[in-house]
């Protein structure tokens, strides 16, 4: 995994609720065995229309929302299925942030095993950052994990809290399995005790 | 770390003198029994030079049970050949074919190449790192929530984990279970462990009698109708009250299987005699003093009296009536007898401009009666409810009845070969046929409709599983979640009908 690096991007708006990894990427599209390729269908039943077309409505097909890095949305984002391939499509969609009021627990834990940076904020907070956006597209925000910061151009900068060891891994770009098996010995002894 | 003390309380003192006195006596305060599951897979990191910060909630756990499917694994297969690491332990993985598996011409080759593709690498994958592969032939093949508990693999106290968020279903008997990512997949793979912040617990209360023709799946959509979809986010519930205790094991599964649909880490019911007569004799349960030795530490799995919850609440079912869900997200549910709510009764903005782009999604209107939506096609399954037990709830509706004619198909799909050869000595697949239903071979089937179990554009299915999301059936598909008695109501009345007039 590559370390995080600040973002520095307009913000993509979503708008809704409860967007379940059903949404994110359709169940049609999760035969592939390889964990690349899967943004093409990101979001694909609201992106495209039943001919194929684009669906000129979707926030994320307009034109000023386009390569964003980061999206907006609302509650409980990424709920439902323990998919990877959510956030395997949002990342080769190009987006490496994602701000909400709150993440569906297991799409929360997956993100970070792929250099995703979901940032939780109070409701409030994530209402402000949909007026900045409507008000003006292309505003520029810079996310700043190392200072957990989100700096709006010629704006107030947000604070965000994340937890230490998160921080540091995205940072770092770590590996789950590398850190774990640093207790290679600690897990045999665990098994000897209980005869596991 | 685990003291050294709790092998030989657990095991030899336990079972003979009161143990609520001496856990407190060792202890100090009540556990519950999550904290009893969690504790004991801890993995010591004390003193080690890399190990977190006290302050930092992050543990290593260790996972007794691993299933794994043709979807969510053959990236984490990937990954360790890539990093050129082993599976540390192959034993304890087991493998099944159940997410995209076809419910019917089993004899004629997967016609979906893609699919063929998935199937195919997991067999490949489980032959190169020596894992126990059920494939689609084997009497063993069933939906991997299925057979688990059926095979006896699935155990009071274990850690069981799965790249499928309904493992949680596994928690009815006690054991810790949840569903982990592909990243995570290969962690335990890798480790045997995983990485683990320490969730808060939860206790739903579900207290009083169940009436007549309403079920665990009433209990579970009313929950989630209380406390929404994400009202247990980073909670492991512990459900508990008469009405649980009352329920059967499959009962217990239908209800840990949804907690996901509350946002729940995991669900849990604290064994009890029926676990215990439901566990023995399977094919991997332990035998003899093994028995004895596991059966004496279940009995100690439950919260103590005082243990505290970071959180509670209460269900009273003796006033529950069978729920239907109507929108988009399992927390938009109502009662049979209720009415689609009116958008000015949403508490807020966000969830009023969610109902109203449920309702155009479904084709409805707020105040339409739960008892006039028409359905086109019924789908009676998924790890939700496909054990046999649902299977007699559904076929005690029948009564010699066939479905509606404006009902296009009525699909019941067993979770296993085991539930669907105990239905068949019983006769509940002739009772089915003879309505006019299908009966199809074990698989996940149209729950997410992964193979061709696939509800055409605007299609209104009834149906057992547990996501009505938006395309989850199909592209345009409209899904109403119901418990097995509501949805054969409803293929023979062609519309919702309410289970208590005819229970």
């Amino acid at each position: 995994m590559k370390p995080y690096e600040p973002v520095v991007s307009h913000i993509a708006p979503l708008d809704m609720a409860n967007v379940d990894t059903d949404q994110i990427i359709p169940k049609n599209f999760l035969k592939r065995i390889e964990r690349t390729g899967f943004g093409a269908f990101l979001f694909y039943d609201w992106r495209f229309k039943a001919d194929g077309s684009e669906n000129p409505d979707f926030s994320l097909n307009k034109p000023e929302h386009k390569n964003a890095r980061i999206l907006v949305t609302r509650d409980n984002f990424g709920c439902g299925s323990s998919r990877e391939h959510a956030p395997w499509a949002l990342l080769d969609y190009g987006f490496q942030v994602i701000i909400a009021p709150s993440f569906a627990d297991i799409f929360y834990n997956n993100c970070f095993q792929n250099g995703i940076l979901p940032i939780t904020l109070d409701s409030m907070t994530v209402d402000s950052i949909f007026s900045m956006v409507k008000e003006n597209p292309a505003l520029q925000f810079t996310v700043d994990l190392e200072n957990q910061q989100i700096k709006p151009a010629g704006k107030p900068a947000i604070p965000f809290e994340i937890a230490p060891n998160l921080k540091e891994k995205l940072l770092k770009g770590l590996d789950d399995i590398g850190w774990t098996l640093q207790f290679a010995d600690r897990i045999e002894a665990y098994e000897k005790a209980l005869e596991v | 770390m685990r003291p050294p003390y709790q092998e030989l309380l657990e095991v030899c003192i336990l079972p003979l003198v009161d143990r609520v006195s001496v856990f407190d006596f060792f202890t100090g305060m009540g556990k519950t029994l999550f904290d009893k599951v969690w504790e004991r897979h801890l993995i010591n990191l004390e003193g080690h030079p890399a190990a977190p910060k006290p302050d930092e909630n992050r543990h290593l756990i260790y996972i007794d049970l691993h299933l794994i499917h043709e979807v969510t694994s053959p990236q984490a297969f990937d990954g360790l050949r890539l990093s050129g690491r082993q599976v540390r332990r192959p034993e304890r993985t087991f493998a099944t074919m159940d997410h995209n598996v076809p419910t019917k011409d089993r004899d004629k080759p997967v016609k979906d190449p893609i699919s063929a593709r998935q199937m195919e690498y997991l067999k490949k994958n489980c032959e190169e790192f020596g894992i126990t592969l059920y494939d689609l032939n084997s009497y063993n093949q069933g939906i991997v929530h299925v057979i688990g508990p059926e095979l006896g693999l699935t155990l009071p106290g274990k850690t069981i984990v799965c790249g499928d968020s309904h493992t949680s279903t596994h928690g009815a008997f006690g054991a810790l279970a949840f569903g982990i990512g592909t990243s995570e997949v290969e962690h335990v793979l890798a480790t045997q462990c995983l990485v683990q912040a320490r969730p808060k617990t939860m206790r739903v209360n579900f207290k009083g009698k169940l009436p007549k023709g309403v079920y665990a799946k009433d209990m579970v959509l009313a929950l989630i109708g209380k406390i929404g979809t994400a009202g247990a986010t980073g909670y492991v519930i512990e459900y508990a009250g008469e009405a649980i205790e009352a329920l059967s094991m499959e009962g217990r599964m239908t209800i840990c299987n949804m907690s996901i649909e509350a946002g729940a880490r995991a669900g849990m019911v604290a064994p009890d005699e029926k676990t215990f007569a439901y566990i023995k004799d399977r094919p991997y349960s332990p035998r003899g003093a093994g028995w004895d030795k596991a059966l004496a530490w279940w009995k100690t799995l439950k919260s103590d009296p005082d243990a505290k919850f970071d959180a509670e609440v209460e269900i009273d079912c003796s006033s529950l009536t069978p729920q239907v869900t109507w929108g988009t997200s399992p927390g938009m549910v109502a009662g049979i007898a209720e009415k689609i709510p009116e958008l000015a009764s949403a508490p807020d903005e966000v969830t009023r401009s969610s109902w109203q782009k449920a309702l155009a999604y479904m084709d409805l209107a707020a105040g339409q009666k739960i008892t006039d939506i028409k359905i086109d096609k019924v789908f009676i399954g998924s790890c939700t409810n496909s054990r046999i037990e649902d299977l007699r709830e559904a076929a005690a509706y029948v009564r010699n009845r066939k479905k509606a004619p404006s009902v296009k198909t009525v699909i019941v799909v067993p979770g296993s070969h085991r539930v669907k050869e105990q239905a068949e000595a019983e006769g509940l697949d002739k009772i089915f046929i003879a309505a006019g239903f299908e009966w199809r071979e074990p698989g996940c089937s149209m729950c997410l409709a992964m193979n061709d179990d696939v509800l055409e554009p605007g299609e209104r299915c009834a149906s057992t599983s547990n996501r009505n999301f938006e395309g989850r059936q199909g592209k345009g598909s409209r899904t109403y979640l119901v418990s097995p008695a509501m949805a054969t109501l409803a293929a023979i009345y062609g519309h919702f009908v309410d289970a208590r007039e005819e229970a």
